[in-house]
């Protein structure tokens, strides 16, 4: 075939192909333009920039890689930054990930009120992560807000400050995240849970296998895929709190809630470090990339995607 | 009578309850927020919180429209999220189509790119985007808050895989009928292709809806606030009014959750499509 192909000239496009041709760039053209514009270039621009020093009004200066050298050595926000968001990435992911795989289990076995849980879990999801911010800072209020109150009730004598506290703020915003998260994974695996042919658990029902059996043998390993897919976004998507520092604590007290893209945002709007951000945002990219990698290359151990 | 309480029933009854009570749980937070909005400023710091006002006191949803420009915030997010939507379903299924019907040179090393961008976080492209918009002078405008999100690369990509999926015979016999390109999209395509379409809606329109950093980052005068920015001028301005600062969450979160309740299968499936990379 190939051969075959090789050995003509290639034939000069026919009116008909050349009409397509056209009419694919044609088509393409106007998100092409945006996406030039407005995400491949940034993404370059982004990292040119953060071998500069800018601040939006002196000329803009070359310095090499001496925001990088200063982000790891230099920089004692940063490595803080640095260590709550991880905290917070290894707490919350697993957590949205396992209770949502719980609701997930229990609503896939159309109990009486599925329609009202499934509403009541989502709810949060749809929900704008500033107006849900604000009230759970609310809920959070050390003297007034019914959480501490609640504790109070059950005989907790000194509940914590929360949000004023540099030990508990960022479990206190870690709480809300996996609140607002859970609903979006349990809706994928919902779906995922769905695809596994019935016959399966038949044929295993017939072998007399318990439903804890099931459980392992067949739907976590039928569910792996999901549970794969699940686990990738929710990463990303941890690394990147933003909203819930920025609205409950300003990144305080004291730096405790402070958060890498927070840190970004700073540093540029605030500070206007311009060429420092940027180096922070590629910082964060490539933290990103290298851990979706990871977990990509090990996936074969534990994702079945041929059963 | 005795067969009513298996092992097996008491454990659903259970399953039932715990979940029941986690749904409450889940709600909570709602339900708090309501109830705070219709307090009297000083009922708040009472101890303990009351969880239903008495009595219901309505000023705070006025006051909040005296305070702020609030009408200005619902229509400024309404024109931002609105015509994002549209621009990226026009835009997203014309390079959809494009990508997964069409032909022509250099179309995989173009596709590539869209996908090598799908993997950056958008903190990246933020700062240069932002520098790009104040040098044209377009802080505080609309086409700053719209024009950087109305070329979806994930949006190409979620309907290129849709259209990928459909039948190639059709497109032939609208060919013989003596249909063009734009014909095919428009008569063949496009109809075929109602879940995508639908999905990249709901998701587009609700994260524009509730996009923070973007209007933080290009809105600077409060008349051009979108309501999540407006909440936080807010927050700003009445720190400690518990009842306004909830009266206003209550605002916010209205037209979503209305929007939510009555099409919720739309809204679910939605997501649970353009989660999965519309598979």
């Amino acid at each position: 075939m190939a051969r075959a192909e090789q050995s003509y000239p290639p034939p000069r496009p026919s009116a008909v192909r050349r009409r397509e041709i056209w009419a694919g760039y044609g088509f393409l053209t106007p998100n092409l333009i945006g996406f030039l514009i407005f995400t491949l270039l940034p993404v370059l621009a982004a990292l040119a920039l953060s071998f500069t020093e800018w601040d939006l009004i002196r000329p803009i200066q070359w310095v090499g890689l001496r925001n990088y050298i200063r982000l790891l050595t230099n920089d004692p926000t940063f490595i803080k930054v640095l260590r709550n968001t991880t905290f917070f990435v290894l707490v919350t992911v697993p957590l949205r990930m396992v209770l949502a795989l719980l609701v997930a289990l229990v609503l896939n076995q159309n109990l009486r009120g599925t329609m009202f849980f499934r509403t009541a879990f989502f709810m949060p999801v749809v929900s704008s992560a500033v107006a849900v911010a604000l009230v759970w800072q609310w809920i959070f209020h050390a003297d007034f807000g019914p959480l501490n109150s609640i504790l109070w009730m059950l005989g907790v004598s000194n509940p914590p400050n929360w949000l004023t506290s540099t030990k508990w703020a960022l479990p206190a915003l870690m709480i809300v995240s996996v609140w607002q998260g859970i609903g979006f994974n349990m809706v994928i695996f919902l779906a995922g849970l769905q695809g596994i042919p019935e016959q399966l658990y038949e044929a295993a029902r017939i072998d007399g296998a318990t439903g804890w059996h099931c459980f392992w043998k067949i739907t976590l390993p039928m569910l792996s895929p999901t549970t794969f897919f699940v686990l990738v976004i929710t990463t990303i998507s941890s690394f990147q709190v933003f909203d819930l520092a920025v609205i409950m604590t300003e990144g305080g007290p004291a730096n405790a809630t402070n958060t890498i893209v927070y840190h970004i945002y700073r540093n540029a709007f605030q500070f206007f470090r311009m060429g420092y951000a940027a180096a922070i945002a590629w910082f964060l990219f490539v933290v990103i990339f290298i851990l979706t990698l990871i977990q990509f290359r090990y996936q074969k151990n534990w994702v079945h995607y041929d059963l | 009578m005795v067969s009513r309480f298996t092992p097996q029933s008491i454990g659903r009854a259970a399953v039932f309850v715990v979940t029941a009570a986690a749904s409450l749980i889940m709600l909570l937070p709602f339900f708090w927020m309501l109830s705070t909005s219709l307090k009297e400023p000083g009922a708040v710091f009472r101890f303990p919180p009351e969880w239903i006002p008495k009595p219901f006191y309505w000023y705070n949803y006025k006051r909040i429209f005296e305070v702020l420009p609030f009408g200005r915030f619902y229509w400024n997010s309404i024109v931002t999220a609105g015509s994002v939507t549209i621009l990226q379903l026009v835009t997203c299924s014309f390079a959809g189509y494009a990508f997964a019907r069409l032909r022509f040179p250099g179309r995989d090393t173009l596709f590539l790119g869209y996908l090598a961008t799908l993997m950056i976080p958008g903190q990246v492209v933020i700062i240069p985007n932002f520098i790009l918009l104040r040098t044209l002078g377009w802080i505080d405008t609309y086409q700053a808050l719209i024009l950087p999100n109305a070329f979806s690369a994930f949006g190409t990509f979620l309907l290129r895989q849709f259209f990928l999926s459909l039948p190639f015979e059709l497109e032939d016999a609208a060919k013989i009928d003596g249909c063009g390109y734009f014909g095919i999209y428009w008569y063949v395509i496009l109809p075929l292709s109602k879940p995508a379409l639908t999905s990249l809606t709901v998701f587009t329109w609700l994260g524009q809806w509730n996009n923070f950093i973007w209007p933080l980052i290009v809105i600077n005068s409060v008349r051009m606030n979108t309501l999540t920015v407006g909440l936080r001028t807010l927050q700003g301005q009445y720190n400690t009014q518990w009842t306004l600062l909830m009266a206003g969450s209550v605002l916010a979160l209205l037209p979503v959750l209305a929007l939510f309740l009555s099409a919720q299968r739309t809204f679910i499936r939605g997501v649970a499509l353009t989660g999965m990379g519309g598979r």
